[in-house]
């Protein structure tokens, strides 16, 4: 627990800044709009009035938690004005590709390191595809699923899918190519087949390289999903909030949904830790 | 979707395999991967061209190959704006500005442990978060011009190169920095001759990692808000309008994009961390 003390110090930090911002970057409006009316504010005023405002241009933490506080308790769960709603509209549509992504990268994956044909002739651009955007043909895929009249869920995880299925390849062939020659020679001496050399030896070797693309992978999803949630009438999704938060100037409300956007991606790599921990139990290192 | 077709799809398909196969069977000389792999991306456009002309896939599903050509040649000039305006404006000064900061707080705060035990666990935790969400708050900041993409881009590539540069700093071993020491080296000495050069390949590293984070985050930041010019706009746009053959040449402006920057960076690793292990054995 040696960390703890510097990360609250960092974190209290960035508190106190962002109170100071808030007050800063309000300032010009509050004196504008509010102050200018009375005679004779005084710097309390101004604090006092920055700090709670209703369209600010840079919310205090306490508006945001304020807002987020009662649009998670004031609300039904399943209505569309409850914040957590939105959150679990996003983090299914990303559990689901994330989980359909992470099994077509690792059976591409398997594919590849067992032909030689596909290892030369497709894994370069599957490596090649991490250095592309790949993220703008999100639009694309949403209007050839939309036009063949696949709406709600299926969009959104096929964008999740696409992107998460990338980096668990690319990590998954390095893992089942990661176990020594010897320990390959041993599977041979003892004549296991390919398919027990895979489960027995390539697979367990594998996974120390799959844990780390698997946090990638869904960070990358959780994206997927909140840019997919853009551009369908922005109905639901922690993405659509923000993007009907900035239609109606609502900064709370785009400040709320990020911060969930945020807790819900640490939640989720802490998920994919958690698996990782149980899994890799037992094992040194 | 007549039976000829049917019967052409089969043979090609045949010769595709047969080809590809072959090529991959070859051993020895290094120009063999890479053709191969040129192999299969061609196959993969020539089906691509086929199947949509004989099978008569709608335009707005899926363009041939030869429709997103023509409408590169035609919109040329439009898709050249495009290019200026988010990739040349925003991104290159977002990456360099963010990545520029992420390596100056990094060394800045390399002499304060307390600071150091403290920032990176934030500053690792940041990647699992979707930063390309603060969109629309840069957007209301800043504006719709490219500032507010360069802003987004700034706070995605700030934090990896923190990360990097920190990680780079520690990165020289005990035995380098005892022999600085007994040199008598300066703090500032051993930073310049020793710390910083064994850095470099984490910063390229990181360098390259945010190239590409950068050009998500300029085009993401548009899908929120920007003038009517940029690849990000282009793409939401005519996607909008059903236009996917220049949807489809935008992508290919900013793929090729982050391809060509990549393959710069690694150029640049070669040249500066030519002595890293991983990349002597390349």
């Amino acid at each position: 627990m040696t960390r703890f003390g510097p990360v609250a110090a960092v974190l209290s930090f960035v508190l106190v800044l962002w109170y100071g911002g808030a007050v800063a970057l309000n300032a010009n409006g509050v004196i504008e709009r509010v102050l200018n009316d009375k005679s004779g504010w005084t710097a309390s005023d101004l604090v006092v009035e920055t700090l709670s405002m209703e369209r600010p241009v840079l919310p205090a933490p306490h508006q945001v938690a304020i807002d987020l506080y009662s649009s998670i308790v004031d609300w039904p769960l399943d209505s569309p004005r409850n914040l957590l709603y939105h959150t679990a509209v996003t983090a299914q549509s990303t559990l689901v590709g994330f989980v359909l992504g992470t099994l077509l990268g690792v059976l591409l994956a398997a594919a590849i390191v067992h032909s030689r044909t596909l290892d030369r002739a497709l894994l370069p651009w599957i490596v090649a595809s991490q250095t592309v955007p790949v993220l703008a043909i999100a639009p694309i895929v949403l209007v050839i699923l939309g036009s063949l009249g696949m709406s709600g869920v299926a969009p959104k995880a096929a964008i999740a899918m696409y992107l998460c299925f990338f980096p668990v390849t690319v990590a998954m062939v390095q893992g089942l190519r990661s176990p020594q020659r010897i320990d390959t020679e041993l599977m041979y001496t003892y004549a296991a087949t390919r398919l027990q050399a895979f489960w027995m030896l390539r697979m367990p070797a594998a996974l120390p390289f799959l844990f780390p693309s698997l946090r990638v992978a869904i960070a990358a999803g959780l994206v997927g999903a909140m840019v997919a949630e853009l551009p369908t009438g922005a109905q639901a999704g922690l993405g659509a909030r923000l993007l009907t938060g900035s239609y109606y100037g609502n900064t709370i409300g785009i400040w709320s949904a990020l911060v969930l956007s945020a807790l819900l991606g640490l939640l989720l790599t802490a998920a994919v830790a958690g698996v990782q921990k149980l899994v890799m139990r037992g094992r040194l290192a | 979707m007549t039976a000829m077709n049917v019967l052409w799809l089969v043979l090609m398909l045949a010769a595709a395999v047969f080809s590809v196969r072959r090529c991959a069977a070859i051993e020895g000389p290094r120009w063999a991967g890479p053709l191969t792999a040129g192999l299969f991306g061609v196959w993969l456009l020539v089906f691509w061209q086929f199947g949509v002309t004989a099978f008569e896939v709608p335009r707005v599903l899926l363009p041939a190959p030869s429709a997103i050509a023509e409408s590169l040649y035609e919109h040329a000039g439009t898709l050249g704006r495009d290019f200026v305006q988010t990739v040349l404006k925003a991104v290159v000064s977002g990456w360099a500005l963010g990545s520029a900061l992420g390596f100056a707080v990094g060394v800045a705060i390399d002499r304060l442990p307390f600071l150091q035990r403290g920032l990176l666990p934030v500053a690792s935790l940041t990647s699992t978060i979707p930063l390309v969400a603060v969109a629309p708050i840069m957007v209301m900041w800043f504006g719709f011009e490219w500032q507010s993409k360069a802003a987004v881009v700034v706070l995605m590539t700030f934090f990896p190169m923190l990360v990097a540069t920190l990680a780079g700093l520690q990165a020289a071993g005990r035995q380098e920095r005892e022999l600085m020491h007994s040199y008598a080296a300066s703090y500032l000495r051993t930073l310049i001759d020793l710390r910083l050069p064994c850095a470099v390949p984490f910063i390229v590293g990181a360098l390259k990692v945010n190239a590409t984070l950068a050009l998500i985050g300029a085009i993401v930041a548009e899908f929120f808000g920007s003038p009517t010019v940029g690849l990000g706009f282009r793409i939401s746009t005519e996607a909008a309008r059903m236009n996917m053959s220049l949807v489809w040449g935008a992508i290919v402006v900013a793929s090729v994009t982050g391809s060509l920057a990549y393959a710069l960076l690694v150029q640049l690793e070669r040249r500066w961390a030519f002595w890293h292990p991983s990349v002597r054995s390349k």
